[in-house]
């Protein structure tokens, strides 16, 4: 999970070499993909089915977050960008963004906490840092343990504009991957912190927020809020192949993957 | 022909040689381009002495940072020094010679253990010990400190070990037959004639955890905030780089170079002190 990170520094390195070696087989037309992490397992599986059936592409995928996934595309190294933002910037106006997934942010909390349930005011209460005690939401009298994510996450800027208003207390504890958060809710009994829908497990549990809980039946009817798109991006004259490819991640073929993995289809 | 062969060697190795000072640099030169300009954009002051940290909103203060890096250096020495003197004084004066053939080699494993192993042990054993016996979340200065302490031993051990090795044995001799115990030897001539060498291993060590990433970011919980007891979570200089490089683009890119030229003179600085530590006390003598 650690090593997430060092291959981000990799990839802004490599992209350009990559891109290069990927352009010499004149034969196969080659794809990058570069941009969000949360999105980039998903994107490998996709490209490896699309090219069992497509030999004349070359689709490579590269993580580097989804600040990178704009860049990217708008500079030309990466042909279709991917970013996990609740509201893409303004860069990507000039884009062409595609929403091809959605994922639900789960708010955890260690499974020894008495709560269950908190609504969207407590928890930007509790993120804020003007709830200090899980008495005062109604649990049992022990200090709040406020875990986030660094600043410029796609995962802390969607969930900080879906609750909207959240000026993070200075005392949160900061982990740098979703699987992190997991590890660190699961092994503090005081801990609150957010993290991708596919990464709920018995080890740590998920609240209801506002009375819906987050399941994929409350994603997909609109009952559960916090729920992010994921886009592919790509310049306004993307090429045929690029097209084709995004095609296929729309078809019911490409979000039934999508699915199987633990994203929530487009539509 | 022969004379040929010895010129493109000499030149060669030069070449080789440079290159590496090249490296060095280049490195500074480029950190320096990229992070000087914005150090100057945004003010000295609001950049070193401001607490407030918010890339996303223009806001650049990294002085807690700044402040947690000499923290858990400073505890990191606290712990891997005494103990790594201790040990290196333990394994050549009181320990038979083969016994310490065994355990030298052994310590310097130590060395070879990736740090993301002691980040881990960090969260797995030494965080949650800390949360059930001193409160705080675990993740803490003090977490840091101690995985920071244990992962330099081998650097102060193995180079301590080297210095006080280096002693000449007519030096013990001297002192034994002056009527000196074993331990009167040690502390009163040994470790006075290895100093230079115990003081190289402490500013090694101190690099060594000053730089350290990986088990740091684990095991200090990234709040950038200046910690008021050794329970609270941290940000170093090095995490703050490390955790925000991936997402960063423009200023906050230029923020990240910054807090890297202040990393490198911060590490200057303490080798400049350690230095000088070292040349005035030869002088005294």
């Amino acid at each position: 999970m650690m090593w997430s990170k060092i291959q981000k520094i990799g990839v802004v390195v490599g992209l350009g070499a990559l891109t290069l070696a990927s352009g010499c087989g004149k034969s196969r037309e080659g794809i990058t993909m570069a941009g969000s992490t949360a999105f980039q397992p998903f994107a490998e599986k996709l490209a490896e089915q699309y090219m069992m059936t497509h030999s004349e592409v070359s689709i490579t995928v590269q993580g580097g977050g989804s600040a990178l996934g704009v860049q990217t595309t708008l500079s030309g190294t990466a042909q279709i960008g991917m970013a996990d933002l609740v509201k893409l910037p303004k860069e990507a106006d000039a884009l062409k963004s595609l929403i091809v997934a959605r994922d639900g942010i789960a708010i955890v909390v260690n499974p020894a906490n008495t709560i269950t349930a908190l609504t969207q005011d407590q928890i930007r209460d509790i993120f804020n840092g003007n709830i200090h005690n899980w008495k005062e939401v109604g649990g049992a009298d022990h200090p709040i343990a406020v875990i986030s994510r660094e600043a410029g996450s796609g995962t802390r800027s969607s969930f900080e504009q879906i609750v909207g208003n959240v000026k993070l207390t200075d005392n949160a504890l900061i982990q740098n991957a979703n699987g992190t958060v997991r590890e660190t809710v699961a092994k503090d009994a005081n801990a609150i912190g957010y993290v991708s829908h596919g990464l709920i497990s018995e080890r740590i549990k998920a609240l209801t927020v506002d009375g819906a809980s987050c399941t994929e039946d409350a994603i997909m009817s609109g009952a559960y809020k916090l729920v992010r798109p994921i886009f592919l991006l790509t310049k306004a004259e993307a090429s045929p192949a690029c097209n084709a490819f995004l095609a296929y991640v729309l078809s019911p073929e490409g979000q039934e993957l999508i699915h199987k993995n633990g994203l929530i289809k487009a539509k | 022909m022969r004379l040929n062969g010895e010129k493109i060697a000499k030149y060669s190795l030069m070449l080789v040689a440079f290159s590496a000072l090249a490296s060095l640099l280049l490195i500074a030169v480029f950190i320096l381009k990229e992070g000087v300009p914005f150090m100057f954009k945004v003010g000295l002051k609001d950049f070193l002495l401001s607490s407030d940290w918010n890339p996303q909103a223009g806001k650049f203060g990294i002085y807690p940072m700044i402040v947690a890096s000499l923290y858990v250096t400073f505890g990191a020495m606290l712990i891997g020094a005494p103990l790594g003197v201790a040990g290196a004084i333990f394994l050549n004066e009181f320990l038979p010679k083969p016994a310490m053939r065994v355990i030298k080699p052994t310590i310097e494993l130590l060395a070879g253990i990736p740090s993301v192993v002691f980040g881990f042990l960090g969260v797995m054993v030494l965080a949650p010990l800390i949360r059930s016996t001193m409160g705080g979340p675990g993740l803490s200065v003090l977490a840091a400190a101690v995985i920071l302490g244990i992962m330099v031993l081998p650097t102060v051990i193995s180079i301590s070990t080297d210095a006080i090795a280096a002693v000449p044995n007519s030096y013990r001799e001297g002192a034994l037959a002056l009527g000196a115990t074993r331990w009167q030897s040690v502390y009163m001539v040994i470790i006075k004639a290895a100093r230079s060498g115990i003081i190289a291993s402490i500013i090694l060590a101190m690099g060594r955890a000053l730089g350290e990433t990986m088990a740091v970011i684990m095991v200090a919980g990234n709040t950038v905030k200046i910690p008021q007891s050794l329970t609270d979570p941290v940000r170093t200089l090095t995490a703050n780089i490390a955790l925000e490089m991936a997402n960063a683009t423009g200023m906050a890119r230029e923020a990240l170079f910054a807090t890297g030229v202040v990393l490198f003179v911060v590490i200057m600085i303490l080798n400049a002190i350690a230095l000088s530590a070292i040349k005035s006390r030869g002088r005294k003598k």
